[in-house]
């Protein structure tokens, strides 16, 4: 393995941080990984990060959005938080919107959407 | 408009792994010539969808990256050069959605939104060269 990305547990929610140049083969094990966590744990929703992501293609768009897709079918939602601008513009003008994914501004905005509330300690 | 070239560099596409590294030299080239982050990011995903393209259709090729000047401006200019089946049809691989099993078919008309110059040669059976240039924004 080339290298792994942690997937971390919020109750009923995984929530992944993709912070590295995603190779095709990494993003596709994410994807499956991704998949096997949330039977594992029946998680409710998925969160992916990917504020550091500065460049995101057609290929990884494409995996993203059929996480995405999959993990519906599961029954958990996932939420895509934290996509830069440039990144947005890009995908846009190439002219993928990524219609079927729901997205959030950042990683609190997105536990929001699923109903997590964060409270203060 | 004749152009000059300032810096050369010639990558080989073997692997699916070459998709990173070109994108990697391409990313870099552009901040050091000073694009933007919006001019970097279109210019490198062009480079990736181009690279992946050279990779699943011929397997193999060859990636030129040059920093070119216009005397008024510099800029980018990548060449994807392979010697796999060419293209058949080019007008509807330019217009999308000519998917194939990995990508979603914007590789060629993606690419080309995103870039200032593009051209496509391919000739079936021989293989296909596609150029982009893209000028760093004023």
């Amino acid at each position: 393995m080339k290298g792994t990305i942690p997937v971390l547990r919020l109750g009923d929610i995984l929530l992944v941080t993709v912070h590295i140049d995603l190779e095709d083969d990494i993003a596709h094990v994410l994807q499956n990984d991704l998949l096997v966590a949330i039977e594992k744990h029946g998680s409710r929703g998925l969160l992916i990060d990917i504020s550091g992501l500065d460049m995101v293609d057609s290929y990884v768009a494409r995996v993203l959005a059929e996480t995405g897709q999959m993990a519906k079918l599961m029954g958990a939602v996932t939420v895509l938080v934290g996509m830069r601008p440039e990144v947005a513009a890009t995908l846009v003008r190439m002219g993928y919107a990524m219609g079927g994914i729901r997205a959030a501004l950042d990683v609190e905005d997105g536990l929001a959407l699923l109903g997590y509330q964060l409270r203060p300690v | 408009m004749k152009i000059s070239i300032l810096s050369h560099k010639a990558m080989q596409i073997t692997s699916e792994d070459d998709v990173v590294l070109v994108r990697r030299e391409v990313r870099a080239l552009a901040q050091g010539q000073g694009f933007d982050s919006f001019a970097t990011a279109a210019v490198t995903t062009a480079a990736s969808e181009l690279t992946r393209n050279v990779f699943v259709h011929a397997r193999s090729g060859e990636v030129d990256i040059d920093v070119v000047s216009d005397g008024r401006r510099n800029g980018l200019r990548v060449t994807f050069r392979d010697k796999g089946p060419g293209i058949a049809d080019i007008d509807r691989a330019m217009r999308g959605g000519y998917s194939t099993a990995r990508s979603l078919g914007l590789g060629l008309s993606g690419s080309k939104r995103l870039v200032d110059e593009f051209t496509l040669q391919s000739i079936v059976g021989t293989g296909t060269t596609v150029t982009f240039v893209k000028w760093k924004p004023f």
